[in-house]
């Protein structure tokens, strides 16, 4: 510390130095609370943006709220309910569950218990550059691999696999994480009853870690849930129910009419993108206190739960 | 099961291949065409889709179609530039309080509140941007820092019309709240690694709190810190529909001053996508796949960086939060 060091040429007698040495201890007291007061500050800042957004969403969309939202579909002029919407995200939603949840927990599983190091830090190096990519850019691929090559058209197959590869990264990591956690005891217990390795990992290695998983696929649903940009030009929009129909079908989902009806000059579409944003919120709300359960059962089943 | 699972983790490169591959293909007979001017133009101009077509470098082109992407790519690192600094101190004094002040069940809600902000879909932030903070910041805020700021040359660009609530200083801040959490969260991760003999070594010197943080906390995970900013840094240049709400998507013009119209490139991609399809020529189609593999190299090039700095100070295990969604 550069300001420690006390002038030592000067005369000072016990006195003085004493009196230094107050006056600096109360300077340093004063910049330790005005350095932890400002800290404070911007941790109490981070609840006014989250407080103005709900408020201002939820306000708004429970303004004009209809329960017939819920079961109407959206009409040719923008006013209507939003049934289609909330079935076509479902869909679009369960479909990216099952694919991404597939290739990203297995993948996770490779990392954790099957790969050396170098084959690892490949797959992990590639998983997380995929992470960076943006969505737009994910977007317009499917837009002109899927849609367009591949002769797809807008459909359900095209939005599943552009929100797959989104999502798959987040769930290779959190499986992976998940494993790693799980005491190596449970491992060398199972080698020594003479289990297969693969036996072992389905029945007692991976059970600790269903907890973990099951958090990174929640965060699986949160984006593919609140996206946009990759489902415009890969699902499109239908004022009709979706069909289980894979491809040559467009698909509705809630973060369109957000987007597309909040510039439109009519009150209806007005109403409508207030609704949908309320309603993409409170999904989001239950997916956070879902995922919070499962980190406190988690956290019961650990023993590493010391430290700060 | 090795065989299965080592499949699977194939498939993430094989995707980021994919991606790249499509990019070029799209890219690649348009680059010639562009040249540099693709990065020192300001005009983004289609062209004239009733005339013949004209042949260029060997490509088909609508006759006039002439496209710069430099005031897409100063909106992008601008409004990137105003979110980081607003969400970086934010972001490091919440994760110095959460982890040193906070009683468990506190610092357990502002968690709460991290999350909360890094999964409000983008297009609600943009909505909320759109209809609340833009008319906010026109009445209350641009007009207060436009008239009192210094009439010299740094500070020029904060002067000037306050426009109309949609432009740069509005992308900024909703980028800085969507960037917010990731940066917090990961600091907060980092700071809990922080060893504990090192912190209470520090302590018995008698340093107060604030100073162990400056000689023990920031300086252990000065790296990381910088990675998580960067990681933020990749998301604010990335992000699409939050901005494309926002900024105005105003082509063809760099900002004038902080409150101007501006776009970014990936705003422009999602809101040109739908032109470019009706180009019967497919060049900007092509065009809008070059701009995509510039977001992509800028955006990747911070990720990068920004991984390989949060990896080298902490185990890997980083970023509890999504993808800020």
């Amino acid at each position: 510390m550069s300001d420690a060091s006390v002038p030592i040429g000067l005369p000072a007698g016990r006195a003085g130095s004493g009196l230094v040495a107050a006056g600096r201890m109360a300077r340093r007291r004063l910049v330790n609370r005005l350095l932890w007061g400002i800290a404070g500050l911007m941790t109490a800042s981070v609840g006014i943006p989250v407080a103005w957004v709900l408020a201002g969403v939820v306000r708004k969309g429970v303004a004009g709220w209809r329960w017939s939202v819920l079961t109407t579909t959206t009409t040719s002029a923008n006013g209507g309910g939003l049934a289609n919407a909330i079935v076509g995200t479902t869909l679009i939603v369960a479909g990216v569950v099952v694919i991404a949840g597939g290739v990203g927990v297995a993948g996770g599983v490779y990392l954790a218990e099957f790969s050396g190091a170098r084959q690892g830090s490949i797959v992990r190096g590639a998983s997380e550059v995929l992470a960076g990519v943006p969505s737009i850019v994910l977007g317009y691929v499917g837009y002109v691999a899927l849609v367009y090559h591949f002769h797809w058209g807008f459909s359900l197959l095209a939005a599943w696999i552009v929100l797959s590869v989104l999502c798959v990264p987040y769930i290779v990591k959190t499986t992976e994480v998940a494993l790693r956690n799980v005491p190596t005891a449970y491992r060398d217990g199972s080698e020594a009853l003479g289990m297969p390795t693969s036996y072992a990992l389905r029945r007692v290695v991976l059970r600790p870690a269903l907890p973990g998983i099951a958090t990174g696929l929640i965060v699986a649903v949160a984006i593919a849930l609140g996206e946009t940009a990759p489902l415009l030009y890969t699902a499109s929009w239908s004022d009709r129910f979706p069909t289980t129909q894979l491809t040559h079908a467009n698909v509705p989902f809630l973060t369109y009419p957000v987007w597309t009806f909040y510039n439109l000059p009519s009150a209806s579409a007005h109403r409508l993108a207030a609704e949908a944003a309320l309603i993409l919120i409170v999904m989001v709300v239950v997916l956070i206190v879902l995922s919070r359960i499962v980190v406190a059962r988690t956290q019961r089943h650990t023993e590493n739960s010391s430290g700060r | 099961m090795r065989w299965t699972t080592r499949i699977a983790a194939v498939l993430p490169g094989l995707a980021l291949v994919a991606v790249v591959v499509v990019l070029a293909i799209e890219a690649l007979p348009v680059i010639p065409v562009n040249g540099l001017h693709f990065f020192t133009s300001s005009t983004w101009n289609p062209g004239n889709s009733y005339s013949p077509t004209v042949v260029s470098h060997g490509v088909q082109m609508p006759a006039g179609a002439s496209y710069g992407a430099l005031p897409l790519i100063t909106g992008t690192l601008e409004s990137s530039a105003i979110a980081m600094i607003i969400a970086v101190p934010v972001a490091l004094g919440t994760a110095l309080v959460v982890v040193d002040k906070l009683p468990r069940r506190l610092s357990s809600a502002v968690g709460m509140f991290l999350e909360m902000l890094a999964g409000i879909p983008s297009v609600v932030f943009g909505l909320w941007g759109a209809l609340t903070l833009g008319p906010f910041l026109v009445h209350h805020v641009s007009p207060f820092i436009a008239s009192h700021v210094p009439d010299v040359p740094p500070f020029r660009f904060l002067k000037g019309p306050v426009g109309s609530g949609e432009g740069l200083l509005a992308s900024g801040v909703v980028l800085g709240i969507m960037v917010l959490p990731i940066v917090a969260a990961t600091t907060r991760d980092l700071l809990r690694q922080v060893p504990r003999g090192t912190r209470e070594g520090a302590f018995a010197l008698g340093m107060t709190d604030a100073e162990v943080v400056r000689a023990v906390d920031l300086r252990w995970i000065r790296s990381g810190f910088v990675g998580a900013c960067i990681l933020g840094l990749g998301r604010a240049l990335g992000e699409t529909m939050a901005v494309a709400m926002v900024s105005g998507a105003v082509l063809g013009a760099n900002p004038a001053n902080l409150y101007a119209t501006m776009t970014t490139i990936a705003a422009t991609i999602v809101s040109q996508l739908d032109y470019a399809l009706s180009d019967a020529t497919g060049f900007a189609l092509g065009t809008l796949a070059e701009a995509g593999l510039l977001l992509m190299v800028i955006s990747l090039g911070a990720n990068v960086i920004a991984r390989f700095l949060v990896r080298r100070s902490s185990t890997g295990t980083a970023l509890p939060v999504g993808r800020g969604i």
